[in-house]
């Protein structure tokens, strides 16, 4: 045994520190002893310390969405690694770059049914982008960089180190990350110049065009987010973003038709429906997006620019698939489109614009603004307003009624300032991500902004927030019932609403108080100001408890099954038809 | 109605070089089982003992857009390191090999042994009651042979699914 040779725990440890990780976030086990043995021996990499497994990872994609870097999770085998699956499925489905090391029993017990052992390998497969069980600590290092390499590159997502102890334990040698040169793992990056050439003459050519950008914008980087306000200035044309492309284009901005989709604004959806060209730019077509699949803008030309290959003519068959990383495509595109002088057909896009503002003044997003009541948009459009005066706002919530309308009235400037679960929708998502978040911004105002019945799902991690000083502030919309199953019931099951009241509701200042936070609440309009000032100006941990009128459901919706044009405005507007068979099987 | 050429399943044959390292297989049929894409036929062995790579041959079938997913799908895994579908890609030989049993005496016995050769399977097992025939071909020829023996006492046959590569010097390379 050379002199130079480490433990496993150790050559994890100089591994993270390599990838330059600063923060873990984690529970201790009994198959992940010695890596915390390492920790308490060492200061560079801090442990946050989160109350379920769960809240680990939900931290860590906080953390990576508003940074750009990899999320690091650290569980115990067994419970400890099924407890992380639902947080990797989420990264997973919305491309959040982790690195989730769980501990194993000794290679000598696996599949003796030993305590605390689970196939982890076998039970994340699905859910992560790749997974190792790592028995070999000759290649421990080279495997620990290659999962960030997979996790940050191409389509991020979420990678899983199955750990087991006596690795852990064993002498072992280390190499850097700068030897380490994957053997099959090579995604494409530049797009394919001719296919470029092509999508820039169907631009020029477009007369009623729409961009629909998501999350892949963001995933790119900051500059990509600045290369699609270029492309979107340069051409004059319509943007709408995906729930998790919001801040991707300043909200602000005079081409920016709102959040599309089934909690989207009229002229969004309306444009993509009757639009002649549509770039997609790192969005995925999916099902909250297109609505109807044979109905889903039938007269486009489509061109879509995205990093991984099966996105591409998965549900939507398109005309221009480009494969590429968005930064990278964008940059070609407005070159070639500088080069060969290209101009728009200003006459035609000037009289889209036209149609598009009549679809504008249809406010889509209004509400009673007269209600004696607080309505929870109302109480979000307040927070926006309150907040401006922070220089910078983190916004995360749960999912829900409350989501939709945190996207719909609260407005993003800039990306990454916006982590909600998308693609899985995730109850309990927001305050363990706001963990994160905060730890990567000490200094940023994060709001989670929450349903109660989301918030009971993950309410522990309150404790996280104390013993970690991290003022974050939960802001629950509290309307006493799961408000979109409500909704769903009203609209589609005769008004049953089967178990969707949320009974024996806690109080939910006291049990701030309890965990030693400040608890505040809101019942009546007039001391929603205060109330929300009182919160910002907090520099600890925060519930504010805003009773909003419990009838108020989230509008404009197209309805499961039904195509953009058939949107709904308010509870008043009828069904055009029954909901098909089709449409209620839809979720 | 009129069937559209979207709408029309065929069977494509994907070759897929991987790296032989523990929990690939399992990866390409859980994308499989997990997606809902069929899988009508699968062979795996090593073909590459100095890099360590193994050959995955499947046979499935779904729409031009489903097949191109199917692509997409296998080429997103990580130690995926090549997806040829040859049916696409163009000429290519499919080889397959089936043991069958056959239990019979007197008229159907020698009949049976009579059509083995025809369709030249060699007997590599034989008692006073019973044969097993080796058959390599295709699909189809081996379908054929064994529909023939159903009569004559077949009562046990043992597939080794798909095997293919394209014709002339076309390879599954990797980098």
């Amino acid at each position: 045994m050379s002199k130079n040779q480490l433990s496993g725990a150790q050559i994890l440890l100089k591994a993270l520190n390599d990838q330059g990780v600063d923060v873990i976030f984690g529970y201790p086990g009994g198959a992940v002893l010695p890596i915390y043995d390492e920790l308490f021996k060492q200061n560079k990499i801090k442990h946050i310390l989160v109350r379920q497994e769960g809240g680990a990872v939900h931290a860590a994609e906080g953390y990576a969405r508003s940074t750009g870097k990899v999320g690091v999770v650290l569980v115990t085998s067994g419970p400890g690694a099924t407890n992380a699956v639902t947080g990797l499925l989420d990264a997973m489905m919305d491309s959040i770059p982790l690195v989730c090391i769980c501990g194993q029993v000794p290679t000598h017990l696996i599949g003796n049914d030993a305590f605390q052992e689970a196939d982890t390998t076998g039970i994340t497969r699905p859910c992560t982008k790749h997974n190792y069980l790592a028995k070999d600590i000759d290649i421990l290092a080279r495997q620990i960089h290659e999962a960030f390499l997979v996790a940050k590159s191409g389509r991020p997502g979420p990678v899983v180190i199955d750990l087991p102890k006596d690795v852990m334990m064993a002498q072992g040698d280390y190499i850097s990350s700068a030897k380490v040169i994957h053997k099959s793992y090579r995604p494409q990056i530049k797009g394919d110049i001719s296919k470029i050439e092509e999508a820039v003459k169907v631009i020029a050519g477009a007369k009623k065009p729409i961009i629909y950008a998501g999350g892949g914008v963001i995933n790119s980087g900051p500059q990509a987010s600045q290369l699609l306000n270029q492309l979107v200035q340069m051409t004059d044309f319509p943007c709408t973003l995906t729930l998790m492309g919001l801040g991707a284009l300043p909200a602000s901005d005079k081409h920016f038709l709102g959040m599309l989709g089934m909690h989207g604004t009229y002229e969004a959806n309306m444009a993509m429906h009757d639009c002649d060209v549509m770039l997609c730019v790192g969005a995925r077509f999916d099902d909250r997006v297109t609505g109807r699949t044979d109905a889903f803008s039938p007269n486009s030309t489509k061109i879509h620019i995205d990093i991984d290959p099966s996105s591409i003519n998965k549900t939507i068959n398109v005309d221009i698939g480009i494969v590429g990383d968005v930064g990278h495509v964008l940059e070609d595109m407005i070159k070639v489109w500088k080069s060969g002088q290209n101009r728009c057909d200003e006459k035609s896009i000037k009289s889209w614009w036209k149609t598009i503002n009549k679809w504008r003044e249809r406010k889509s997003l209004s509400y009673d603004k007269d209600a004696t009541v607080i309505k929870p948009q109302y109480a979000i459009e307040r927070l926006y307003e309150l907040s401006k005066k922070h220089n910078e706002v983190y916004i995360t919530t749960e999912v829900g009624q409350h989501q939709m309308w945190a996207a719909q009235h609260f407005h993003f400037e800039h990306p990454n300032r916006w982590m909600t679960s998308g693609g899985l929708g995730t109850m309990g998502y927001g305050l363990p991500a706001a963990i994160g978040v905060q730890l990567a911004h000490p200094k940023a105002l994060v709001v989670d902004i929450a349903g109660e019945a989301s918030i009971l799902m993950n309410m522990q991690e309150m404790s996280t927030l104390v013993q970690h000083n991290l003022p974050v502030k939960v802001f629950i919309l509290n309307n006493e019932c799961m408000g979109m199953v409500k909704q769903w019931q009203e609209l589609l099951h005769g008004g049953r609403c089967a178990e969707s009241y949320m009974q024996a509701l806690p109080d939910f200042v006291k049990l701030a108080e309890a965990y030693g936070g400040v608890g505040l609440r809101a019942t009546k309009k007039e001391q929603l100001d205060s109330v929300i000032g009182e919160m910002i100006a907090s520099d600890r941990p925060v519930i504010a408890d805003i009773a909003v009128d419990p009838k108020e459901n989230c509008f404009p919706m197209i309805p499961s099954g039904a195509a953009h044009n058939e949107i709904l405005f308010s509870a008043a507007d009828k069904l055009g038809a029954e909901v098909s068979e089709d449409g209620m099987v839809m979720v | 109605m009129v069937t559209q050429i979207a709408d029309i399943e065929n069977a494509h044959t994907m070759c897929v070089l991987v790296d032989n390292e523990p929990g690939v297989l399992a990866r390409v049929i859980g994308l499989f089982a997990g997606r809902g894409y069929n899988i009508e036929s699968l062979t795996v062995a090593e073909v590459n003992i100095v890099d360590n790579l193994s050959r995955i041959n499947i046979v499935t079938s779904g729409t031009p857009m489903v097949i191109e997913q199917i692509k997409a799908q296998l080429e997103r895994l990580v130690p995926v390191h090549r997806v040829s579908d040859l049916t696409v890609e163009g000429p290519h030989v499919k080889r397959e090999v089936a043991l069958v049993k056959v239990h019979s005496s007197g008229e159907k016995r020698v009949e049976s042994l009579r059509i083995a050769d025809i369709f030249r399977a060699r007997t590599v097992d034989s008692t006073n009651v019973s044969f097993v025939f080796e058959i390599v071909g295709d699909t189809g020829k081996l379908d054929a042979f064994i529909n023939l023996m159903v009569p004559l006492g077949l009562i046990d046959v043992s597939r080794t699914g798909v095997a293919a590569i394209a014709r002339g010097v076309t390879v599954l390379e990797h980098e």
